[in-house]
């Protein structure tokens, strides 16, 4: 841990706090640990790139009425396929006459809302199969590690599509089935770090004093592969963003009017010799964003898994 | 007890290395199996649960309630999931997939007359990426840190960041729209089609048995473009795998004394460490053309290129049952077999990894 000069150290206020290498607490000591990551985000230029796209992407979610300059679905049939730059239209309008920087805008939320639900099913449902598999071992973990090797040896998007195509199109059923098709990675990596921590000699201390398994496994076990998993969320991001693209492109996503950036470009497509700023400006926007989760997720692995950090 | 400790020792180290590379074969081949079956599994799981009506599609909706039930019994509807499954599984093992409702032809049929497309475009994007993903690896890692390093791994991270329909897109409309250096969608231009008789199913292969030069560059025009967008993401891929494998390599003695040897730099790199990064190499590439095969999805939908992503899309599109399945599991079964190959490859290859 850094060590701040000692001037600074009797300085009370919260940098010091910061720079404490004494915490007092265990809030300190996880604000510590942040910080520090933050400094050291704060040194690799690329990774505060990607970062700061995604604030920014973030921020644009939040605030997409005050951003947009017109309603995203409302169509004008006399002000069809404008240029970038006319007026009023920042970006051009698309074949209803609709803004097409206001729908970016606003489609902003869709992206946002695929990857955080996608985010929160697919790793905790790799955990808890990871988990159990490696903690329970024996058939159990057999049969699990056998299932998740199944679905890894998967074509990921055909399946996806098949799911869908199962489930029916929809943006819910997108969702689902990019969940259904990312989890096994997780469940991998969480088996393989319960096998390392279930055998550390913490745990047959805690579980001498009467600790029993789901006391262990939750309280122990999971907060030990959080960053893990946290680093291989951060790199999946893009891919998931680029297939729930892919299958919003293919009509089997969000459906109209959703302002999705797939969907975008789909329609866009008809025009794209005539009217290129269609089809380009949502994919520029999912170019960006992912570009942005790409980044971050390069340099989130230097930070958080520095023994991983050199393959 | 240090004697029986001895000959089991010795007995050990007397398995014939042959032995145990069969060994290790049959436990890959059993995984493989298991996972072949999986794969039908989810597959016939998914053709249950589609909003379809099999029955329908056959019999038409004019059909009367016996005729119907007729058709309801004969394709096993009535049997319990697990004997349906079994039927399943018995069909496919002779290659039957039933008829596609959207050509009213076997599904194994079609899908054997687009394959070939497909498998020409990702082979070609996969010897792109190869030509153009090593050596940027290597520079890359013979580099490291310096300003080529990032040039190369920013390129990549490009790549791993767009999407592949709209960089399809955009490169149809300037390469094809606005610069008119290559062919547009489709394989050949449309006076050229069906001129060349059907050998491989692959045009740049039968265009050049057929000895006809014009039709082979009209379909180099036309699959430069996709091949180079697919191979791009081979590309990324490679590169970056490269790098790492070099890497590695590289911080090796054996590196330091081919150098102490006096051997030139371009030797100790190029031959001394790529020779040995060749290996792994090969696992990469052969899972990158795996890969290829499925994200070949999108981009045929933007190339209008008959192959088998454009075939499960359209019958997706059209809740065409039969044809859906099929091609999942053609393409499922060439990615595991992929796999597979890639794996024994290596174990064959390095005898380390036995």
């Amino acid at each position: 841990m850094m060590r701040a000069p000692d001037t600074q150290i009797t300085r009370p206020g919260l940098r010091a706090w910061l720079n404490s290498d004494a915490p007092a607490s265990r809030f300190q000591a996880r604000m510590i640990q942040l910080y520090l990551g933050w400094l050291k985000l704060r040194g690799n230029p690329l990774a505060l790139i990607g970062f700061l796209i995604i604030v920014a992407l973030v921020l644009m979610a939040i605030f997409a009425p005050w951003l947009a300059t017109a309603e995203p679905s409302a169509q004008d049939l006399g002000q069809r396929l404008l240029p970038p730059g006319s007026a009023g239209h920042l970006l051009g309008t698309d074949e209803l006459g609709r803004d097409i920087w206001s729908r970016i805008v606003y489609g902003s939320r869709i992206t946002l809302m695929i990857v955080t639900l996608v985010a929160v099913t697919a790793p905790v449902f790799g955990l808890l199969v990871g988990t159990l598999a490696g903690y329970i071992g024996g058939w159990v973990d057999e049969v699990l590690m056998r299932v998740t090797d199944i679905f890894l040896a998967f074509p990921k998007l055909i399946l996806a599509l098949a799911f869908v195509a199962a489930l029916g199109a929809g943006i819910e059923n997108a969702i689902l089935a990019i969940s259904l098709t990312a989890w096994p990675p997780y469940a991998r990596i969480a088996r393989a770090e319960t096998l390392t921590i279930r055998n550390a000699d913490y745990i047959a201390a805690i579980s001498l004093q009467g600790a029993g398994a789901l006391h262990i496994i939750t309280r122990h076990v999971w907060p030990m592969c959080l960053s893990s998993l946290i680093v291989r969320v951060t790199l999946d991001m893009a891919g998931i963003i680029l297939t729930a693209a892919g299958l919003g492109f293919l009509g089997l996503g969000a459906q109209p009017p959703m302002p999705e950036w797939g969907a975008m470009i789909s329609a866009g497509r008809k025009f794209v010799l005539d009217q290129w700023w269609v089809a380009t400006m949502p994919g520029l926007a999912i170019f960006t964003v992912s570009l942005g989760f790409n980044l971050l997720g390069d340099g989130l692995r230097d930070i958080l898994d520095p023994k991983k950090s050199k393959s | 007890m240090t004697d029986t400790l001895g000959t089991a020792g010795r007995r050990r180290g007397a398995t014939p290395p042959l032995f145990k590379l069969a060994r290790a074969l049959a436990a890959t081949l059993l995984s493989v199996l298991l996972t072949i079956i999986g794969l039908l599994f989810v597959t016939f799981l998914i053709g249950r649960v589609m909003p379809v009506d099999p029955v329908l599609a056959i019999v038409g909706e004019r059909a009367s309630q016996e005729m119907y039930e007729a058709a309801y019994r004969s394709l096993g509807l009535d049997q319990p999931l697990y004997v349906q499954f079994w039927i399943f599984l018995k069909s496919v093992a002779v290659g039957d997939f039933g008829m596609s409702t959207l050509t009213a032809r076997p599904v194994a049929e079609d899908v054997l007359r687009v394959f070939p497309a497909t498998l020409e475009l990702a082979t070609l994007a996969t010897i792109i990426g190869v030509c153009f993903g090593v050596p940027m690896g290597v520079i890359s890692a013979v580099h490291e840190g310096r300003w080529p390093d990032h040039l190369v791994r920013l390129f990549g991270l490009f790549g791993y960041s767009m999407p592949v329909f709209w960089i399809g897109l955009m490169g149809l409309l300037v390469f094809y729209g606005i610069l008119g250096w290559v062919g547009g969608p489709g394989r050949l231009d449309i006076y050229y089609e069906d001129i060349i008789p059907p050998v491989t199913g692959m045009i740049l292969i039968d265009s050049l048995i057929a000895g006809d030069m014009t039709i082979f560059w009209n379909a180099v025009s036309h699959i430069i473009l996709p091949a180079s967008i697919l191979g791009y993401y081979s590309l990324a891929y490679i590169s970056r795998m490269t790098r790492s494998f070099m890497l590695e390599q590289l911080s090796q003695e054996y590196i330091t004394t081919a150098r102490v040897k006096g051997l030139s730099e371009r030797a100790v790199i190029w031959r001394h460490a790529l020779g040995n990064v060749m290996i792994p190499l090969i696992t990469v590439v052969a899972l990158s053309y795996a890969t290829l095969l499925e994200g070949s999805v999108l981009t045929e939908v933007i190339f209008a290129w008959p192959g088998i992503g454009q075939y499960i899309t359209n019958a997706l599109l059209s809740a065409d049952l039969n044809a859906v399945l099929g091609g999942t599991v053609v393409v499922g079964l060439v990615f595991i077999l992929l796999n597979l190959l890639s794996d024994l490859l290596y174990k064959i290859v390095d005898p380390r990894a036995r």
